[in-house]
């Protein structure tokens, strides 16, 4: 089958924007815990510990990192669909909490009642972990639309994928989150393939930065797989929302290394190309040769924070594993508050 | 972990082919390396190394089928480690006991299905007692409606009315009258012709810690954001198991309107009814009206409040106190009666009302008890009912399959089965689409008679 060519084209600034070495060397710790979780939870996922679906965020570490930097965490809503693991792990949720909802656990963030695609934060302002795709674009409008009404100042930054993207109900909070001037990003995360469909074959045009166009809503493409250009691109996006101009779309240009979910079978592209995205554009190795370069990181201190991320990853395994499940009186809780 | 274990690539995998490896002894390899790859009859399948290390032994052959999910396939060794810090890969266990997992979970499983705890039970509340000689005003069912939207939104800042036609046109149906004049555009807020997007938009606002009143124009129009309405505001607070929640109400008029065809006359009553997390209340009266949609609007649970545009202009007198809210849950026993159980709900209670009034001056003393909420159901003063009269009729403008009437015949037959003398007949719209002409319209919809003809049936009268 034939396939489009690796290569992206960027519509972002010409000038690569440049980040501190402090933030090159946040923004690697993130990537690498995202990275280090999901493999984790892939092998966790093969011996059973982990059921249903469970989709990994490999490959497309650099587009909630470099957002999540470029927003102010506990006061911006983020919101996205059912590949969440990396979010709520960037927004500082707590991994053990995340592996032990995963494995479906008491200790889980849902205490074991949302699964993989369904866990929340008040506290962190991450509103899930959305199983209905697109689902999470009217929702995400809504965040915007309380923080208006609110006056708080906050803003809502609402990811969906290129599948998504193709959603009804998409467009008709386009419409009102242009209409009612609302602090909403809409970050496009397009990876290329609604589960096993290339955007080649599900939309009839694929610069998806474009689709607000007929509501007046900007839009940039960004080059997902560089967590500066992300970061950069999502300044941008959240002040334009922050100042009160209503919403702002930023299509990022990822790639997920495995699969839709763990049981992809991953007939539809070609080996060839994930591996020239994995040796060539890998938003962590991006990362780690500039700090190198510089001289910020060196191989042995790059190393030791390698082994704190693991032993972080393997604390939240551990934990996932050995906690009980749910009572199961639980089974009966949370269905409606008592007034 | 030196072991590399056959894994599974879907919940219901428990073997596989090993088709390919793709490293050999000796090979370095970290993690994200891809190191066989497998097959089922749905996939190919990688399996990456997760640790970093040294390829020191393959255990299966490559080709091998039929591998159990979690047998030892590879022994990776960490620099620094040896072989025998792992000797389990020496015994490496046959594959017939190899899902160890698999077998684990299920024997856990299996004590906890068999003693699934009960579900606990809910108490409803009693209306409140009224003072002493308390006011009563005529008012009709819109302006009660009316009158709590206006009292709520001046008592909590956090309430809003968004939906079609609400604030410029003074609602479709008039229910919003003078709203947008007492709390402005912020708060009185049309929308687009946008169902399904108003929806979710309201439920990301809720869960944001707004209380919105969304309207629609009908409820047929709000299949349109049905998936909102379950997927994302009733399921809400179980699956964050507990954090996350979506106070708020979906109102408008529910049920068959007058020759506007099957897309326009439709009762959701038993489709929301369906569904744990939402609370669903369909009144009759103008007093419940205004009491229960004060209290919808107070509840911390989504709400669907189903009213009747039949309904909309027919009085009633609604008691004029400071602060009028109704207990949601409670059924209320609109007529004492000793001989024959008639259950109903919203438009439905007009049917029974009046059949009611033919039946008592004929001689049969009918108990009428009008539902006003569906869920939770008030199954307590039924059961007590039918105990005391030992027959039940229900009525209701939905279909009979999997209706409101059947639910109440469940719960009937199991917790008063002996009470019965006579089998529960149900009263329901025809099973068909709602047609248009006038004469196919009256025929699809109950009616009095038929209530009549039910209770006659349980009665044993003829």
């Amino acid at each position: 089958m034939a396939r489009k060519a690796v290569a992206t084209k960027v519509k972002t600034q010409p000038n690569v924007p440049e980040l501190t070495n402090e933030q090159e060397l946040e923004a690697y710790r993130e990537m690498l815990l995202i990275r280090r979780f999901e493999e984790k939870a892939g092998q966790m996922y093969g011996m059973g510990l982990i059921g249903g679906f469970c989709h990994l965020y490999i490959g497309q570490e650099a587009v909630v990192t470099g957002i999540t930097m470029a927003s102010e965490k506990g006061k911006d809503a983020q919101i996205t669909g059912y590949r969440d693991h990396g979010h709520m792990l960037v927004m500082g949720l707590d991994p053990k909490g995340v592996m032990a909802e995963l494995t479906g656990r008491s200790g889980g963030l849902s205490r074991g009642k949302g699964g993989s695609m369904h866990m929340f934060s008040n506290e962190h302002r991450f509103y899930g972990g959305n199983g209905i795709v697109g689902a999470q674009a009217s929702l995400g409008t809504g965040l915007a639309f309380a923080s208006k009404y609110k006056g708080d100042g906050s803003v809502s930054l609402a990811y969906f994928g290129d599948g998504a993207a193709n959603q009804g109900q998409v467009y008709e909070s386009f419409n009102m989150a242009k209409l009612w001037k609302l602090p909403v990003v809409f970050i496009i995360e397009n990876n290329k393939y609604a589960m096993g469909t290339s955007i080649e074959r599900s939309s009839a045009t694929t610069d998806f930065s474009q689709r607000g166009a007929s509501f007046d809503i900007p839009g940039e493409q960004v080059d997902g797989m560089d967590v500066r250009m992300v970061y950069d691109a999502a300044k941008r996006a959240i002040e334009h929302a922050r100042s009160g101009n209503g919403p702002y779309i930023l299509e990022m240009l990822t790639y997920r290394y495995r699969g839709h979910s763990m049981s992809d079978p991953a007939k539809y592209r070609s080996k060839d190309e994930v591996t020239k995205y994995r040796q060539e554009r890998d938003p962590i190795e991006q990362v780690k040769a500039r700090l190198l370069e510089t001289g910020f990181a060196t191989e042995e201190s790059l190393k030791t924070l390698e082994s704190e991320i693991r032993a972080i990853v393997t604390e939240a395994a551990d934990f996932a594993t050995n906690d009980p499940e749910p009572d199961a009186a639980e089974l009966w809780t949370d269905i409606t508050i008592e007034a | 972990m030196p072991q590399i274990l056959m894994p599974a690539l879907s919940p219901t995998m428990e073997e596989g082919k090993l088709s390919r490896w793709l490293v050999k002894v000796g090979d370095k390899v970290k993690s994200g390396d891809v190191l066989a790859e497998i097959e089922t009859d749905k996939a190919t399948m990688e399996v990456e190394s997760v640790d970093e290390g040294v390829v020191t032994e393959l255990l299966i052959a490559e080709g091998t089928e039929a591998v159990k999910v979690n047998t030892p396939i590879a022994l990776v060794l960490a620099e620094g480690e040896t072989a025998a810090a792992a000797p389990a890969a020496k015994t490496a266990p046959e594959p017939s006991e190899a899902p160890v997992v698999v077998a684990e979970r299920a024997a856990e499983a299996a004590p906890a299905a068999a003693s699934v705890p009960a579900a606990p039970k809910f108490e409803a509340q009693s209306d409140p007692d009224l003072p002493a000689g308390v006011e009563m005003v005529e008012m009709t069912v819109r302006q009660a409606l009316n009158e709590a939207m206006a009292e709520e939104l001046r008592r909590d800042k956090d309430v809003f009315v968004m939906g079609e036609e609400v604030a410029e046109y003074q609602g479709a149906y008039k229910v919003t009258q003078n709203l947008l004049q007492e709390f402005g555009p912020e708060r009185i807020i049309d929308t687009p012709i946008t169902e399904h997007g108003f929806a979710g938009l309201a439920v990301g606002a809720a869960f944001a810690g707004l209380k919105p009143i969304v309207e629609f124009m009908t409820w047929n129009f709000a299949m349109q954001a049905i998936d909102q309405i379950i997927n994302s505001a009733a399921k809400q607070l179980y699956m964050s198991g507990g954090q996350v929640h979506a106070p708020m109400v979906f109102r408008g008029p529910n049920g068959v309107a007058s020759r506007v065809g099957a897309q326009h006359s439709q009762d959701y009553s038993a489709w929301y009814s369906h569904v744990p997390g939402l609370t669903v209340i369909a009144p009759y009266s103008a007093a419940d009206a205004k009491g229960l949609l004060k209290a919808a609007i107070r509840s911390p649970n989504p709400v669907v409040f189903l009213e009747n545009e039949i309904l909309y202009g027919s009085t009633g007198l609604v008691p004029q106190v400071e602060d009028f809210v109704l207990p949601i849950g409670k059924a209320r026993i609109a007529r004492k009666g000793a001989d024959v159980t008639i259950v109903s709900f919203s438009m439905g209670m007009r049917y029974a009302t009046q059949a009611t009034e033919k039946l008592v001056a004929a001689g049969i003393d009918v108990e009428l008890i009008d539902l006003r909420t569906l869920r939770p159901l008030d199954s307590d003063t039924v059961i007590e009912s039918v105990k005391k009269t030992g027959r039940l009729v229900t009525v209701e403008e939905g279909w009979p399959q999997g209706g409101i009437g059947s639910e109440l015949s469940a719960r009937v037959m199991e917790q008063a089965f002996d009470y019965l003398d006579a089998p529960v007949i149900r009263v329901t719209g025809k099973d068909v689409p709602m047609p248009y002409a006038a004469n196919l319209e009256k025929l699809a919809l109950p009616n009095v008679d038929e209530v009549i003809a039910a209770v006659n049936a349980v009665t044993y009268r003829s």
